[in-house]
């Protein structure tokens, strides 16, 4: 899922200063897990403006923020008081708030800071382990992955600032090169050691990126 | 012919020292530095070294060449991309560099540029086959150049880093992509150094040590907890905690180190960051 955060309290309040009324758009999925968009949030924040003596119109958590169709659907089921608004405020990520802004008029403020696509440690714990490179090397790489999880995204082994199986970057984080080294070596394979890697396709990743089932996805 | 690789090729014993780039225009100071130096083979020139900003290293390494001092050009992956790697090293060849040093570079977040976005398009083998290609007359979309460079490419190993294999694989990749020498990171431990040499040996590829001028205990502490890759060991803390002049300590531990390279390696690499009058001293 798409890891976000809430913004700066002090950057929220300097984005929304020229707005009066305000309505709120929470999103139900990835912001609802990781706590950023969710209903509870959205109630948060509702309370929140109230302080700073804004009027909240009304409020609405998209079931997938990122489907542009059906949050210009899910809007128009609350067209009154979207009308009343000075401006939307919308707890998503990225991907959502530029569903919102392409499919209204209105001035569209983004609650969000997006972080990555992150795996769920335990509750409240995320981790990107893939970095949607387009190019996927982990059939060879015993399933991690070193373009995401090594600091460098270096491709044939670790650099010289691993220290005791550690990254240089974060001393805190295995060195994801001794990670694929030796769950390779458990499964008694060289895999990517056998051969030296060539330089990444970086075109699979041109941004912005397009993708069309083919037949329409039938 | 580069001196560093006739020499290497002779079985000379070679020195090379190395020399940063200011932060600035004022290329005065570097190139008085490097016009001392006595005895050394060539002086590598740092490419933004600690992802800390400067004069591009091309830049010192052109103006050294012309007055005379045999250079090892630095070139890291952190701060350009396929293309501008190219471009360099043509333009590198084209002021007369051959010995090259090619990196992938401290992350950006150790360096007074922390927010930087580091490239990595390459790593240090992709580089070390790149630049192969170019010898071969080829860019690395296999287009003809018209002038082909000459180089003598080099590369960096931490003979001291664990697991060993893991760290070995590379060497090996690094040979298979052109690697002609290695310039090792700063050795403190002679064991690791021999184990390295022993796995060396067969692939008759030339190490040059590297070799750390440590001026005192708070320098060596300070390595161990900024600068990756470097792990000077306690017994070494202890020695400076106990000299009474430990600039005089620290200038016996490197000489000790050069006797190690001279008695298992084929050169040493010093660093001597601004104590380049030690040099003599350290090779007595």
């Amino acid at each position: 899922m798409i890891i976000s955060e809430l913004k700066p309290l002090e950057e929220l309040q300097q984005a929304l200063a020229e707005f009066d009324k305000l309505f709120l758009v929470g999103c139900a999925a990835c912001a609802t897990t990781c706590k950023s968009g969710g209903e509870e949030e959205i109630f948060k924040l509702q309370e929140w403006l109230t302080e700073q003596e804004k009027t909240v119109t009304g409020s609405v958590v998209i079931d997938e923020a990122c489907h542009i169709m059906r949050a210009a659907r899910d809007l128009r089921h609350h067209k009154n008081a979207v009308q009343e608004a000075d401006a939307m405020v919308v707890l998503a990520c990225g991907s959502g708030v530029q569903s919102i802004s392409s499919t209204i008029e209105k001035r569209v403020v983004g609650g969000l800071n997006s972080m990555f696509l992150g795996n769920v440690r335990r509750f409240g714990h995320y981790e990107e382990m893939c970095s949607l490179c387009g190019d996927c090397i982990l059939n060879e790489t015993a399933g991690i992955c070193p373009v995401t999880t090594c600091a460098k995204g270096l491709l044939n082994g670790p650099c010289g600032g691993m220290e005791d199986g550690h990254c240089e970057a974060d001393a805190e984080i295995e060195c994801a090169w001794r990670l694929i080294y030796e769950r390779l070596q458990k499964q008694n394979r060289q895999g990517v050691f056998a051969r030296r890697v060539p330089p990444k396709n970086w075109s699979r990743r041109r941004q912005p990126g397009r993708y069309r089932l083919k037949d329409g996805g039938r | 012919m580069s001196h560093l690789s006739t020499q290497l090729a002779s079985g000379q014993f070679v020195v090379t020292a190395e020399i940063a780039p200011p932060k600035g225009t004022n290329l005065a100071p570097a190139l008085a530095e490097a016009a001392k130096f006595e005895g050394i083979t060539a002086v590598n020139v740092t490419d933004n070294q600690g992802a800390n900003m400067r004069l591009s290293s091309l830049a010192l390494a052109a103006q050294l060449q012309q007055a005379g001092t045999e250079t090892v050009l630095q070139l890291t992956c952190r701060d350009r991309n396929r293309m501008a790697l190219q471009s360099d090293l043509l333009g590198a060849a084209a002021f007369g560099i051959e010995n090259l040093l090619l990196l992938s570079g401290d992350h950006s977040k150790f360096g007074d540029h922390p927010d930087a976005r580091p490239v990595f398009d390459l790593d240090s083998v992709q580089l070390l086959d790149m630049t192969a290609g170019l010898m071969a007359g080829f860019d690395m979309v296999g287009k003809p150049l018209d002038g082909v460079p000459n180089f003598f490419p080099g590369a960096a190993v931490n003979p001291a880093a664990e697991p060993f294999e893991l760290m070995f694989q590379k060497v090996s990749k690094k040979i298979d992509s052109g690697a002609r020498f290695f310039q090792t990171q700063s050795i403190f431990d002679r064991d690791a150094l021999e184990r390295f040499m022993a796995a060396m040996i067969p692939l008759n590829v030339p190490v040059v040590a590297g070799v750390l001028l440590i001026r005192n205990a708070k320098m060596a502490r300070f390595l161990n907890d900024n600068i990756p890759g470097v792990k000077v060991p306690k017994v070494l803390l202890d020695r400076f905690d106990r000299a009474v002049d430990p600039l005089a300590e620290g200038v016996a531990i490197a000489r000790e180190t050069v006797g190690w390279a001279r008695e298992l390696c084929q050169g040493v690499h010093l660093m001597t960051l601004g104590h380049e009058d030690k040099i003599p001293a350290i090779l007595a």
